[in-house]
């Protein structure tokens, strides 16, 4: 995973709430066994009106998203995030955001950042005003500037660090390995195991 | 002060637990489907890592497969199967593919199997894992680094969620359901009000509950945002559990039995958030939306964007209702379907099926209806067809299918047309789940086939005496 530390882009407004991860990335998309490609496939079925967010000519180059309450709701398929990284986007802002998607975005190093619902709507009237506007996601001081507008989101210390050195969570466990090790040895003799005949 | 449920659990599969740093915590089983995991095992080849524990995990074909035959047409999603099976064979994973007597819906077969136990953790990649916290099991959904982290690991760094109650008082009337009850639920709370919490449902109407009837409720906990839902488990759940293939045996039957009598939230411990909910004031429920908190009493009428107040929630409801095609203030009963669609890992099990049989027993399909059964697994269609309920389905002009997730998501060829709108037992009516420019009416077994019969949105109470 790439680090994160600071972003500066223009924003793309997306003026809708519960934004499931079947809107982000639908299901026929899913077939695919790669990781790569699926920015063709962001919000696919609302992308042939020209007056979709994404489509209109400002929002052309943005790389943060902001969006309205309740983003990525649904299923767990984490190709919403793959899609949204690969169509551009490094950040997605929104006052609350589904947990299995705001978990999936945190391990890819697309950063999910929760604003007040007033704190967006103040962001998204000024991108709105001037789509020029340049957009700062500062990891380090959990912050999002733009323009007059500063506000601090919340991260937890661990999660930012591991973004910020770009660090391989498998590879984090793995250094306990004895520890998950003694674990085993002391679970109990009852558990199920999926062997066949067991 | 005592411990949840939940917190129970947790604390019983903590590995590792460091100041700061998220807990790391044991997963018993993992299960797998193909739609999840390619990206998962490339990453482990790509890391020269290997599963650690085979034994714990177990893999089934799910989503892509037909439901007519064994033939997959489309390329991709051929490819989709046949990459989960070079996977299976390479890292020793069970698998139950296509064609198989074991093969079925993820959540259907784990429970089916017995694998799914009181006091374990689960996870799936997939959001409906929740569905095995009717056994009082830790169940959650997970993406794909995850489930590339537990193949790796068999554990998880997670960060303890925030618990919630939702207690369920009274009894449900004749007639209505578990699906009622939780759609009901969602409406209530919004599609977010469970958002980072881990929830139990308590209460008699809950412990009235079959486990089948449980697995439903806990299966749509992530439709209102909850991690996971739990119920503590009881007489009915060993029940359930008892001579189940992969359920403890002999001694290990007691032990096993014994833990699981202290898996119930202390009288003394504390919820972050309680919510309460009277059974007896549930009515048969249905939504109107595209998402499933827009829901409403089937007696209702198609609510008004304009009596809500102002902002996002109305935009949302307008939104829906002119994706819908539907006016305000219809009422729901005169919907007309095109389609019905019985299945799922929400309501796609033997109790669902009987039920829904019962009500078309000598009836017959509306004209112009296409409507079609899915069992949920392949041993619940073997098990279905000892008891006769193909020949009830078929003779009433339903389609009587294999296995699988089908028009739940329609990653299958079972879509409907942009347009068309169906009653589904499933879980989602989001925007395109059930087809591009679908409209999904999410019903229980019992309403889906009044449903089927009248050719609109109807209860059994609403069909004439045969
Ligand atoms: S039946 Fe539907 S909700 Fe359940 S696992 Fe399959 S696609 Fe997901």
């Amino acid at each position: 995973m790439d680090a994160f530390t600071t972003h500066t882009g223009r924003a793309a407004v997306l003026r809708r709430s519960d934004v499931d991860t079947d809107q982000i990335i639908p299901s026929d998309w899913l077939k695919r066994v790669e990781r790569t490609g699926f920015g063709a496939g962001l919000f696919s079925e609302w992308r042939d009106d020209p007056d979709f967010a994404l489509n209109r000519p400002e929002s052309a180059g943005a790389s943060i998203l902001l969006a309205g309450k309740d983003f990525g709701t649904g299923s767990s398929r984490e190709h919403a995030v793959w899609a949204l990284q690969d169509y551009g986007f490094r950040a997605v802002v929104s006052p609350r955001f589904g947990d299995i998607f705001r978990s999936n975005a945190l391990k890819g190093g697309l950063l999910p950042v929760q604003l007040d619902a007033e704190v967006v709507e103040a962001l998204m009237q000024r991108v709105e005003a001037d789509p020029s506007l340049e957009v700062v996601v500062d990891l380090g001081a959990r912050e999002l500037r733009a323009g007059d507008l500063v506000s601090p989101f919340p991260l937890d210390d661990f999660t930012r660090w591991r973004l910020m050195e770009g660090l391989d969570d498998i590879g984090l466990t793995l250094r306990n390995e004895g520890d998950i090790a003694a674990f085993e040895v002391g679970r109990s003799a009852h558990l199920p195991t999926t062997t066949l005949g067991a | 002060m005592g411990q949840t449920l939940a917190e129970k659990v947790w604390d019983a599969h903590l590995v590792r637990r460091a100041e700061g740093e998220p807990d790391l915590l044991y997963i018993d089983l993992h299960l797998v489907h193909e739609v999840t995991s390619p990206q998962a095992f490339d990453g482990l080849r790509l890391a020269g890592r290997g599963v650690r524990r085979p034994d714990l995990t177990l893999a089934t074909e799910d989503h892509n497969v037909p439901t007519t035959g064994l033939l997959i047409e489309d390329p991709i999603s051929r490819k989709q199967v046949e990459t989960l099976r070079a996977n299976c064979a390479e890292f020793g994973i069970r698998l139950h593919p296509m064609g198989d007597a074991g093969q079925g819906i993820v959540h259907v077969i784990g429970p089916q199997l017995g694998v799914t136990q009181p006091g374990t953790t689960v996870v799936c990649g997939d959001s409906h894992t929740s569905t095995h916290g009717a056994f009082g099991a830790l169940a959650f959904g997970i993406g794909t680094s995850e489930v590339e982290h537990v193949l790796a690991t068999q554990s998880l760094p997670l960060v303890r969620p925030r618990t919630m109650a939702v207690t369920v008082t009274g009894a449900l009337q004749p007639g209505v359901t578990s699906k009622d009850l939780v759609l009901a639920l969602i409406t209530q709370v919004g599609t977010g009000g469970g958002q980072g919490h881990v929830v139990e449902y308590r209460g008699e109407a809950i412990r009235a509950l079959s486990m089948e009837g449980r697995m439903t409720v806990c299966n749509m906990s992530v439709e209102w945002g909850a991690r996971a839902g739990m119920i503590a488990p009881d007489e009915t759940t060993y029940a359930y559990l008892e001579g189940r293939p992969h359920a403890p045996k002999g001694q290990d039957w007691d032990a096993a039995v014994a833990y699981w009598q202290t898996l119930r939230t202390d009288d003394d411990a504390v919820f972050d958030k309680e919510i309460f909910l009277d059974a007896s004031t549930v009515r048969p429920f249905v939504t109107w939306g595209t998402n499933p908190g827009q829901g409403v009493a089937l007696d209702g009428v198609v609510p008004d964007p304009q009596a809500l107040p102002a902002g996002s929630q109305r935009e949302a409801a307008e939104r829906a209702l002119t994706y819908m095609d539907l006016q305000a203030g219809t009422p729901m009963r005169e919907i007309a379907v095109d389609t019905v669609f019985l299945g799922s890992c929400t309501n796609g099990r033997m109790e669902d099926l009987r039920a829904a049989a019962e009500v078309v027993r000598g009836r017959r399909v509306a004209p112009g209806v296409r409507a079609m059964v899915v069992p949920g697994s392949m041993l619940v269609k073997l098990q279905a067809e000892q008891e006769g309920l193909d020949a009830v389905f078929q003779e009433a002009g339903f389609d009587w299918r294999n296995a699988g997730c089908s028009m739940c998501l329609g990653m299958n060829p079972d879509v409907l047309q942009p347009g068309e709108r169906s009653a589904s037992t499933s879980n989602r009516n989001f925007e395109g789940r059930q087809g591009r420019g679908a409209r999904t009416h999410l019903v229980s077994p019992e309403v889906a086939a009044a449903t089927a019969v009248v050719g609109r949105l109807a209860a059994p109470a609403d069909l004439t005496e045969v």
